[in-house]
This record gives structure tokens, C-alpha cells and sequence, in this order.
């Protein structure tokens, strides 16, 4: 059996720790996610912090904006590694379903949390 | 216009610059001054995505930029010159000290050997020092990460 994906989020301020907190509250399922943030560090240090948490293992990366200084750390790092992905726009219901479904590859895993995010995103 | 705003943020092109300074000041150009940003084209198409179509963006080496800047102060736009070390903002006043002369601290984070000054300005002591250099040929420095927070004057920072 393949090992399963890590999720790692990537977002400005404490919002990471607070997705990865909210989404191990609903799933129960806890360590599948890990938080990093950009506050107080350099571009170093932020690129830094997302190759130790990837740490080599395959991984849907999420990151809070398309664009900006979370998004530059984790491309100038990863785009190259073919074992992860990356996917912007994170939101609480992608995270939630990500966590039931780390045996995907990361393009899968990555491509279904889109899907689940973006129909997260409604006018009720 | 003008030239209105020259800044050190080690993040380069991002929220703060592109929301915060760049709709109080009426910004409509963007130059990045950056070697490594300047050759590289998937960094800077990324960098465009966090700016507004109709935001103008440049990305230019220190040499170009040396030699560009008196054509940015009268091209008729509002121009924010942006760097990511206090070197690169440095050479820049040096070729064009009466262009380059307001320089704005936005964002210098931590890294080893520096010490926190203000909560988005981390400096060593060597650094603070060129910044004092900078002040004694004729620059003002101040540190501000955003327009709706008072400006630090360098000679007032811990």
C-alpha cells in the first residue's frame, strides 16, 4: 500500500492553524494536516517551513491566496516535485473531505479538493 | 506623476503593497526591483496575479532601475518602487538620491542575527547601521507597514 498524502496549509497569519484545529474538530481525524504560517519570517524562512513540514512525502499543499508570499514560498519550493500538489483558495469543506481521502495521488486529491471547495462556495 | 513611494518588503509583491499602499496612494505602477524576480518568468507571472489589471508592473534589475528611474519620475504615472533588501534600496539612492530619497520599512522579517525593532521590522545591527548611513547622506527613513499606522522614525526605533 502507497503511503498516504500529507496536507499542508499554507495561509497568512494564524488562519492555518485555525482551518487544520476546525477541520480535526469535525473530521476527528487528527495529524493528517499540518498548519504553517508566513508570520514574522522572511522568504527564507517560509520556504523553510514548507519543505520540513512536506518533508518528502507526497502532499496536496493548500494555500489561502493565489497569489502572494504564501503562494511564492510553496511554488519556488515545489513546483518541481511531481509527488505534490498544490491548490489554492483553501477552504474548510476541502480540507474536511482531504482528510477521508489521503489514499488518492496528490493530482487526485488535489483535483477533488477543488471540486469540494468550490461547491462549498454558495448562495443559500 | 511622480515616484510616490519607495519600499523595502522582503515579501516584494503582496497584500500590503498591492491593497494597502497601493489604493491610498492612488499607485498605477509597480516597479519591482529584483535580479533574481527580473530573470525569472514564471515568478514574476506570478506576481502579476496579485496585481489589478490596470495596475502597470515592471520587473527590473538594479542596473536597470538605476538607469530608469528618472524616466519613471516624469512618465506621468504614480509610480512605488519596491525592493526586497535594504542593499538593493541602497544602490538605488545612491544613483538617484534626490528620487530616492523617502524610503519606506515595510516588512523585514526575522532571520538569524536580527533583532525585532518593530513587529514586521527585523534588523542586525550591520543593517541598521546602512540604514543610519543612508539617513546621514540625505535620505529619510521611516518604518510603516501600512498607510493607516504612524510611520517610525529610524532614529526612534528600539
Amino acid at each position: 500500500m502507497s503511503e498516504e498524502l500529507r496536507g499542508v496549509v499554507v495561509c497568512h497569519g494564524p488562519m492555518a492553524g485555525a482551518l487544520v484545529q476546525a477541520a480535526e474538530q469535525i473530521s476527528g481525524v487528527d495529524a493528517a494536516l499540518i498548519p504553517v504560517s508566513n508570520m514574522g519570517c522572511d522568504r527564507d524562512t517560509l520556504e523553510q517551513r514548507v519543505l520540513e513540514a512536506v518533508d518528502q512525502h507526497p502532499a496536496v499543499v493548500f494555500v489561502d491566496m493565489a497569489s502572494g508570499s504564501c503562494l511564492v514560498a510553496v511554488l519556488k519550493r515545489l513546483r518541481a516535485d511531481q509527488s505534490v500538489r498544490v491548490v489554492t483558495g483553501v477552504n474548510l469543506a476541502m480540507l474536511v473531505d482531504f482528510v477521508f481521502h489521503r489514499s488518492l495521488s496528490s493530482e487526485e486529491a488535489a483535483c477533488r479538493a477543488v471540486a469540494i471547495g468550490q461547491a462549498s462556495i454558495r448562495l443559500p | 506623476m511622480s515616484i510616490v513611494l519607495c519600499r523595502v518588503d522582503d515579501r516584494l509583491i503582496h497584500g500590503q503593497v498591492v491593497i494597502g499602499w497601493g489604493r491610498a496612494l492612488g499607485i498605477d505602477l509597480i516597479i519591482l526591483v529584483d535580479d533574481q524576480v527580473a530573470a525569472s518568468d514564471w515568478e514574476q507571472q506570478l506576481y502579476r496575479m496579485a496585481v489589478a489589471p490596470e495596475i502597470e508592473v515592471r520587473f527590473v534589475t538594479v542596473a536597470e532601475a538605476s538607469r530608469q528611474m528618472a524616466d519613471w519620475q516624469s512618465n506621468g504615472k504614480r509610480g512605488l518602487v519596491l525592493t526586497g533588501d535594504l542593499e538593493t534600496m541602497a544602490a538605488l539612492h545612491a544613483a538617484s538620491p534626490q528620487l530616492v530619497h523617502k524610503i519606506n520599512l515595510g516588512g523585514i522579517h526575522h532571520r538569524p542575527g536580527r533583532r525585532e525593532r518593530l513587529p514586521f521590522l527585523y534588523l542586525t545591527d550591520q543593517e541598521l547601521r546602512t540604514l543610519l548611513d543612508l539617513e546621514a547622506g540625505g535620505a529619510v527613513v521611516t518604518a510603516q507597514d501600512l498607510p493607516t499606522t504612524p510611520p517610525v522614525a529610524l532614529r526612534n526605533l528600539p
